[in-house]
């Protein structure tokens, strides 16, 4: 008999679920300064200064960092089953988990590049 | 073999029943389209990585570059996306939050905490990270 072969579900769902908190926790309150009410000039952005020693201090980074890629694996998990329960696209399956996880990765990758050099 | 006092089984299975449903299944109910745009939140949820990467990004490089960023993000389009990105978002939430309970059941004495108790602390941890990270940033 060929050895029990260990499903990696469970741990994406685990990012899933992480993400999903962190998400709902923080992208709410960063996307309505920076992408609304700074824009709108509703007030005034921080200053270059400010900002670089807020996101340079460590625990930022972490958190940070946490964020982009526990978010990025929600994303890639709910969307993955969006795509296939939603527009039941089923014959691309390898195809969409690959673009969806392996972006998130990439999507890792690059969250930590930056916030190791800051 | 062929006995024809027994009914004559086939190796094979017969066909599933298995009615087909429509690619816009979701388009039929309001409830679908719900529950369809709350799955469709994700996408969202990755811009507003790659949107929070470019702002990380340009602090990163200078102050120059941050302040491009900002006339960048002034642009029409650009606000109208983080709109409409915003309205998914809050979505996500609220409905996330509201399946809490369902998620984590907690017992106190033997006793099943309340879903509202649950539902509540996540609300309210909602409200205390989001005041401390606008005090974080408007506070410099």
């Amino acid at each position: 008999m060929a050895a029990k072969k260990r499903s990696i579900e469970p741990l994406l769902w685990v990012l899933f679920s992480a993400g999903g908190v962190l998400a709902a926790l923080l992208i709410p309150v960063l996307l309505l300064l920076f992408g609304v009410v700074f824009p709108l000039g509703w007030l005034t952005p921080p200053t270059h200064e400010h900002l670089l020693a807020v996101i340079g201090h460590p625990i930022t980074r972490v958190v940070l960092f946490l964020l982009c890629m526990l978010s990025l694996f929600h994303f890639a998990h709910r969307f993955r089953y969006t795509l296939y329960d939603g527009l039941q696209i089923k014959h691309l399956n390898e195809l969409i988990n690959t673009v969806c996880y392996g972006g998130a990765i990439a999507g890792s990758v690059v969250a930590g590049y930056l916030l190791w050099q800051i | 073999m062929n006995q024809t006092d027994k009914p004559i089984y086939t190796e094979f299975h017969p066909r599933w029943y298995r009615p087909r449903m429509s690619t816009y299944w979701w388009l039929k109910r309001p409830s679908y389209l719900a529950f369809i745009g709350r799955e469709v939140s994700s996408v969202f949820v990755a811009w507003s990585i790659v949107y929070l990467l470019l702002l990380i990004g340009a602090v990163h490089r200078g102050a120059d570059d941050y302040r491009s960023f900002l006339d960048w993000t002034g642009g029409i389009g650009v606000v109208l996306l983080n709109v409409v990105s915003f309205c998914f978002i809050v979505l996500h939430a609220v409905t996330w939050f509201n399946l809490a309970p369902q998620a984590m059941v907690l017992r106190y004495k033997g006793k099943r905490v309340p879903e509202t108790w649950i539902a509540g602390a996540n609300y309210g941890a909602w409200a205390f990270v989001s005041l401390i990270v606008a005090l974080i940033v408007l506070l410099g």
